[in-house]
């Protein structure tokens, strides 16, 4: 496997502010990568760094084997990427496929190349029939979706995506993260910006969480176990008092009471649910449901993000 | 820097202000009416006895300077809206990430700006030139136009006049966040060169060859002072981080 993003302590100050503050990371070729973490986190300065449109302060990154930082390799990354911006900057007067058409050029997409990559692009986005459509008349949805094209015009080795579903409505947002999965299948190497927690843990193969400071990185799963505890939730007819003695006396982690559900922190679920609920049972506890919480790693995001304030 | 690159981005632009119609008819009505205005002058003039031979070079000088006057602001309204438009639609990012220079984005947005104004100053002025011709012959006995006069003014002032208007319509789009705006303050180019003109009309100086062409030297010279801060401003990083 080939190394498409190698960082090394890549810091950037904004005068007094340290945005970014000794990111290391690196990137598979293959990977969809989540970069998630809040606002204000050093998302998009990062993403910049890497696509060489600001200066990092220290530290050093690769990009497609090629130096951020030097002048001359800079545009030959440049040329290697593709990028959504976190604001899609299409040009509202020109059509869709005047759009994708003038970044081919610059990109130095040959004419032939260019034609059968736009209607490839835009047929798969279900834009194909508003080739002649000034972007301005579309919906963020479909501009979001025609950036996304454009920065795909030239089949760029990486893929650095900036929030690409922020300010989608929830239908538009699907469609959009279906596509990356489209993409993540045809094994196209992203780098995806994001403060959904939701969305990095269905798309990303990996994920990092920044919060100026990278705070964990892992795949989904391995994240899911910083916390250490995860959540049994029992959903019973009525919590009694012998149900209550009877977890007790199990010595588990936290039991928390809401109403009739209790939920219950457990290290390992699968191993310990079996006598949980017998123990509710032959306390005459009469069981409705039984589910482990999803949310471990909200948990563990929300943590790492609070901890380090 | 590769100039292929910077026809992309001009060619672009140009398309994009053939669009906007208010943008380019101004750009082409400006000059046009020149064009005709002055000969209107000069005809009208004619019905009350004329304007006299020896008077008339003079006044036919001052009448050219105005083709100054008029390009001076021109460019403001191309580039103007090629670069602060693209600010507001915030579309200089992602152009920023093509692999692209700033030096051929910089040089590609000025072309888009400078091709326009000239192409319609050219045109305007040849008809100009030839109506005059036309209306004054029979006074002076002799074509006015061309002359080495008009010929500075066409092939050095106006030019030079454009591309500072150019470099100063880019320093202005950094610090302003709406078209309108940047126009209004590209707008304020003309006063030098209508100072200028006044002070020929107060006989303060003489609009000859010679002092058109210290007029051009000034150009050059404010040009090339304007090129360090205009590409100065024009920086990526600059851009992306300190535009507001
Ligand atoms: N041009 C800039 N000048 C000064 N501070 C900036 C600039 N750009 C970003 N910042 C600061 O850097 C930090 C990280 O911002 P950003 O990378 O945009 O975060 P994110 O994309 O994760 O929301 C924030 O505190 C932000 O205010
Ligand atoms: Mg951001």
């Amino acid at each position: 496997m080939t190394r498409m993003i190698d960082a090394e302590n890549l810091t950037k100050k904004f005068g007094g502010l340290t945005a970014v503050d000794n990111l290391t990371l690196h990137v598979d070729d293959g990977e969809v990568f989540g970069f998630l973490g809040p606002n204000g986190a050093g998302k998009t300065t990062t993403v910049r760094m890497l696509c060489c449109l600001i200066s990092k302060t220290s530290g050093t990154a690769k990009v497609a084997g090629y130096d951020v930082g030097n002048e001359a390799d800079a545009i030959k990354i440049r040329g290697l990427i593709g990028f959504v911006p976190d604001n899609v900057g299409l040009y509202e007067d020109l059509t869709a496929y005047e759009n994708l058409d003038y970044y081919g050029k610059l990109y130095k997409v040959s004419e032939p190349q260019r034609k059968e990559n736009i209607q490839r692009f835009l047929t798969l986005l279900g834009l194909w029939e508003k080739r002649d459509v000034a972007a301005g008349t579309f919906s963020k949805g479909m501009k979001q979706k025609l950036a996304i094209a454009r920065a795909l015009i030239h089949d760029p080795e990486i893929l650095f995506m900036d929030e690409p579903t922020a300010n989608l409505d929830p239908e538009s947002a699907k469609t959009v993260r279906e596509f990356i999965l489209e993409l993540k299948h045809q094994k196209k190497t992203i780098f995806l910006n994001t403060h959904n927690l939701d969305e990095a843990q269905r798309i990303c193969s990996r994920i990092a969480i920044l919060n100026t400071k990278l705070m964990a990185i892992g795949t989904p799963e391995e994240l899911e176990h910083l916390t250490g505890a995860r959540r049994t939730v029992i959903q019973l007819e009525q919590v009694t008092a012998a149900v209550l003695n009877a977890l007790e006396k199990l010595s588990l982690g936290k039991i928390v009471q809401d109403g009739s559900k209790l939920t219950v922190e457990t290290a390992n679920p699968i191993k310990e649910n079996p006598g949980i609920v017998q123990a509710v049972v032959e306390a005459g506890g009469r069981v409705q449901s039984v589910s482990v919480s999803s949310s471990s790693l909200e948990d563990a995001y929300l943590k790492l993000v609070r901890e380090q304030k | 820097m590769n100039l292929g690159t910077a026809w992309i981005i001009a060619s672009k632009d140009l398309k994009s202000v053939r669009r906007k119609k208010s943008i380019f008819i101004g750009v082409i009505l400006f000059p046009l009416l020149l064009a005709f205005l002055f000969p209107a002058v000069i005809a009208l003039e004619s019905r009350n006895g004329g304007i006299p031979a020896s008077f008339l070079p003079e006044l036919l000088n001052a009448f050219s300077f105005f083709f100054v006057i008029a390009v001076s602001t021109l460019p403001t309204a191309i580039a103007s809206y090629s670069i602060v438009g693209e600010k507001v639609e915030k579309s200089l990012e992602p152009l920023l990430a093509t692999p692209t220079t700033d030096r051929e984005i910089l040089l590609g947005k000025s072309i888009a700006a400078f091709l326009p104004p000239i192409l319609a100053t050219y045109a305007s002025a040849v008809i100009y030139m030839v109506l005059i011709d036309y209306l004054t012959y029979p006074t002076l006995g002799y074509l006015n136009y061309p002359n080495v006069s008009i010929g500075i003014i066409l092939l050095l002032v106006i030019p030079l006049t454009e591309i500072l208007s150019i470099e100063a319509s880019v320093i202005f789009s950094s610090r302003v966040n709406d078209v309108r705006a940047a126009n209004q303050l590209g707008g304020l180019m003309f006063i030098p060169f209508m100072i200028i003109y006044l002070a020929s009309e107060l006989g303060v100086i003489t609009l000859n060859n010679d002092n058109l062409l210290i007029i051009a030297g000034a150009l050059l010279l404010a040009d090339a002072a304007l090129f360090y801060f205009s590409s100065a401003t024009f920086r990526r990083e600059e851009i992306l981080t300190k535009w507001t």
